[in-house]
């Protein structure tokens, strides 16, 4: 069954609508709460990123796991 | 007349400059090697140069070298406090590496040494490796409460402790993956989005020079403009994870 690791690979991209939704849900709650209170906004800017960042992992590891079907497929 | 590679993956290839080799180990001087050598010239350069004449009112070039360091030395004290305090020069050091290894990745023809994960990945596992040894070197046992969260009820918190150790030891994966992912995504996809200008020019002549003109350009740009923000953003984030995980080896339990 030649190819399957590609449909495998283009599966496992997946991953990424799951941290798209997440990355969405941080940027937008920080704009809207930044919104209500500006002045508090900046101290919190190192947590938006560090819940960004936590959160974009898990979109990365389907990244990687595509790449591993693609480059290196087991079997 | 230069040879321009249509495959998007030939931009990682690393190559042997200065072959090398010590009882079997190959050591050879790559182009990555060149680059982080380059970049780690740069910084010590600019620096030198920035700070040759110090004056109490910064010049220019001096007040450029203090925000740069400032910078960083705000992220240290925001997330550690004071305890964090010795280790501004490490996380200065880290945060400048990545970062111009990064933008040094962005000239055309240059190599991004912060593309392959064995670079990352041993940027991610010293830093592991240091909050696991600062950790105990400062608590002894009590480090291990960085698995027991507190205020969490007896009969799941066997189960959290579980969780809590797999996303301890999955911090060096994520640290290295996430830098090496955003560093190789984006240039792929940089020179994915290039590639449709000589395709829409062989393939439609006059007309596809047009429409590489007024739609792929702009996009090319826009694009080299957000690789530009992902550079800074991930060395960001790598140093402001750095300082996070740290803060468990300074006060473990605190979260």
């Amino acid at each position: 069954m030649e190819g399957l690791n590609l449909i495998a690979a283009g599966l496992a991209c997946v991953a990424m609508a799951g941290a798209g939704i997440g990355v969405g849900t941080i940027f937008g709650n920080y704009l809207s709460a930044a919104i209500r209170n500006p002045s508090a906004a900046q101290q919190q800017f190192g947590n938006l990123i560090f819940g960004f960042a936590v959160t974009e992992a898990l979109g990365i590891f389907g990244f990687a796991i595509a790449l591993i079907l693609i480059y290196a497929p087991p079997g | 007349m230069l040879q321009v590679a249509t495959d998007p993956m030939h931009q990682f290839q690393v190559a042997r400059w200065i072959p090398f080799e010590i009882g079997g180990v190959d050591l050879s001087f790559t182009n990555s090697a060149f680059f982080m050598v380059l970049g780690v010239l740069l910084i010590i350069g600019f620096f030198a140069w920035a700070l040759s004449r110090p004056q109490t009112v910064p010049s220019r070039k001096q007040s450029l070298a203090e925000i740069w360091y400032g910078f960083v030395a705000g992220i240290v004290k925001d997330v550690n406090h004071d305890a964090g305090k010795p280790f501004v020069p490490l996380i200065f050091t880290i945060f400048s590496f990545i970062f111009v290894a990064n933008i040094l990745g962005m000239l055309p023809y240059a190599f991004t040494s912060t593309s392959h994960i064995v670079v990352t990945g041993a940027l991610a596992i010293f830093t592991f490796l240091l909050v696991v040894v600062i950790g105990v070197w400062k608590n002894g046992f009590g480090f291990l409460k960085v698995f027991v969260p507190s205020g969490v009820p007896w009969y799941i918190l066997w189960f959290v402790v579980i969780i809590e150790v797999f996303s301890f030891l999955s911090r060096p994966l994520s640290l290295g993956m996430r830098l090496f992912a955003n560093m190789l995504g984006g240039h792929v996809a940089l020179k994915v989005f290039a590639g449709f200008v000589p395709q829409l020019i062989t393939g439609l002549g006059i007309l596809g020079a047009g429409m590489a003109a007024a739609l792929v350009m702009p996009l090319v740009i826009g694009v080299t403009a957000l690789e530009f923000l992902v550079a800074f953003l991930q060395a960001y984030v790598f140093a402001i994870l750095a300082c996070v995980y740290l803060n468990d080896a300074l006060h473990p339990g605190g979260h």
